[in-house]
């Protein structure tokens, strides 16, 4: 385990890794509030990485520098080989659509039914079709994926949170994407349906091969899910290191997280 | 000393909204013409919103027509100008009353309506969830809904002139004895082009306006629920505002190409 300022450190693995997103000295303020004081941030291609931190120490404004939905004030912030700065408008739609999004409150289109909400993300990107003239086969494999093709037919508001967070997952791996971004994904759940989502986690990246950056509160899923744990403070990195690291650490900010 | 730093904050906050009305009127124009079109989602639009107001403009456009009637009669009876009730009912309900009041209706249902469901769509992060996903919510969402207002507000506008003239009719038919033939041939006679067509034009832009301030305050909605139920009022409030001064300017404008 690593704390205060460590480097990004890659798993052992015997051929060295890819990077998929490369985060480098991240600033972003709001008026006085300064966030993001120079965070720091390696994914690596399929794996789990998991971000932790109390409420407000900036975790859902660094996803959201991620992808383009705010502009850092400083840094440098590279998703698949693309710095972001550097995009156009069209150039950050098409990266976008390698890169799943999971919101906190699933973000389902509630005027929609569950295919159109799947559907969705495939009018601007038809080439995700590949051999496919409909998209209902790819809206079908999706829901399958996450135990729901019953569902489709089905409006956002007849859908349990559960459910909804289920759908908000299928619609996430309708594009294929290589990266996937989590933001709270058991938030709000009871742990019954929290272990479900996780299993689902677990297994969309076993089959998919995605790499996925979780940001969470929940310990249980940082320990079922990670393969690295970063703890951000007040903005900047402060641990990082395996989840059987970080909770023997006696670091007391670390021991808050971690301990029973 | 409060009272004139309170004036000034709102003179800012006033020269604020305009500049960003403006640079949301602008990237209206700069995606309108941008592929793809969404059209059945226009055409959709097109159907609610002509659907949830027509009623309200048919009964507010008949009990005008016939307020208006009623309370002008003694005046014109007492001067001998009884029949000169249709020239002067069809050309104010023509030229101004039907447009201002069909607008300041629809400014009151339909810039609500969109300020608060953008608005409850960008507090929800479904605008976001579109953005993530690589599709233009800008497109799909404001697009849309301002084309289908600028085109829906002239036809309501018709419907609201022509029941106000039927409601006016009735109570020339039932208190003056004149028949309905006798008083729709002397308001069509009494109106020329020059009436219809700045009528017209300025229901066009009453459309725009009401869309564009509506999609405006709903999507930039600040978070919470309160920010959803301020921006559909405010929205009402400044698409009023709104149609009061294009309603001058089509004013000015037309009394100068009828000076030349």
């Amino acid at each position: 385990m690593e704390t205060g300022r460590p480097h990004s450190q890659a798993p052992q693995r015997e051929t060295p890794p890819k990077a998929v997103i490369r985060i480098r000295d991240l600033h972003k303020r709001f008026g006085e509030n300064h966030v993001l004081r120079g965070f720091d941030l390696t994914l690596y291609e399929k794996e789990n990485l998991v971000v932790m931190g109390k409420s407000g120490s900036g975790k859902s404004v660094m996803i959201k520098c991620l992808v383009g939905l705010m502009e850092p004030d400083e840094g440098m912030v590279e998703v698949l080989g693309q710095d972001l700065a550097t995009l156009d408008r069209q150039e950050l739609d098409r990266l976008r659509s390698d890169i799943g999004f999971l919101f906190q409150g699933s973000a389902l289109y509630d005027s929609m039914t569950v295919r159109e909400n799947l559907e969705f993300p495939l009018r601007r990107h038809r080439e995700k079709l590949g051999h496919f003239t409909d998209t209902l086969p790819l809206v079908t494999e999706a829901l399958e994926s996450v135990g729901l093709a019953h569902a489709i037919d089905l409006m956002p508001e007849e859908l349990s949170g559960g459910m909804k967070r289920r759908v908000a997952l299928a619609r996430a791996l309708i594009l294929k994407p290589k990266l996937i971004l989590y933001d709270e994904p058991t938030s709000g759940l009871d742990p019954i349906t929290s272990k479900e989502i996780i299993g689902l986690m677990r297994s969309i990246q076993g089959k998919y091969g995605t790499a996925s950056l979780i940001i969470t509160h929940d310990v249980d899923c940082a320990r079922v899910i990670a393969e690295r744990i970063l703890l951000l403070v007040d903005g900047i990195n402060y641990a990082e290191g395996s989840y059987g690291e970080l909770s023997q650490s006696t670091d007391p900010k670390v021991e808050a997280f971690f301990k029973k | 000393m409060d009272y004139l730093e309170n004036i000034w904050v709102r003179i800012i906050t006033f020269l604020r909204e305009t500049g960003e009305l403006a640079e949301f009127s602008g990237r209206f124009f700069r995606e309108a013409f941008r592929p793809p079109f969404e059209f059945r989602e226009f055409l959709r639009q097109c159907y609610q919103m002509g659907n949830r107001s027509l009623m309200l403009v048919l009964i507010t456009g008949f009990i005008i027509g016939l307020v208006l009637t009623l309370q002008s009669r003694p005046t014109l009876i007492e001067f001998g100008a009884e029949s000169w009730m249709p020239n002067m009912v069809g050309i104010s309900i023509v030229r101004e009353i039907g447009p201002v009041i069909t607008a300041l209706i629809c400014a009151g249902r339909i810039a609500s309506g969109i300020g608060a469901e953008l608005g409850s769509m960008r507090v929800t992060e479904q605008i976001d969830a579109m953005e993530v996903s690589g599709t233009n919510p800008f497109n799909y969402l404001v697009v849309t809904r301002v084309m289908a207002t600028t085109l829906m507000l002239p036809l309501l506008v018709i419907f609201g002139d022509l029941i106000a003239l039927y409601g006016s009719a009735l109570v020339e038919y039932f208190k003056g004895a004149m028949s309905f033939r006798l008083y729709f041939n002397s308001v069509f006679d009494a109106l020329s082009f020059g009436d219809f067509i700045p009528a017209t034009v300025k229901s066009f832009f009453f459309g725009f306006v009401i869309g564009l301030v509506g999609c405006y305050k709903g999507y930039y909605c600040k978070k919470g629920t309160a920010g959803v139920g301020k921006a559909a009022n405010s929205a009402v409030v400044m698409a009023s505002l709104l149609v009061f001064f294009v309603d001058f300017m089509a004013v000015f404008i037309s009394d100068i190409f009828y000076e030349l």
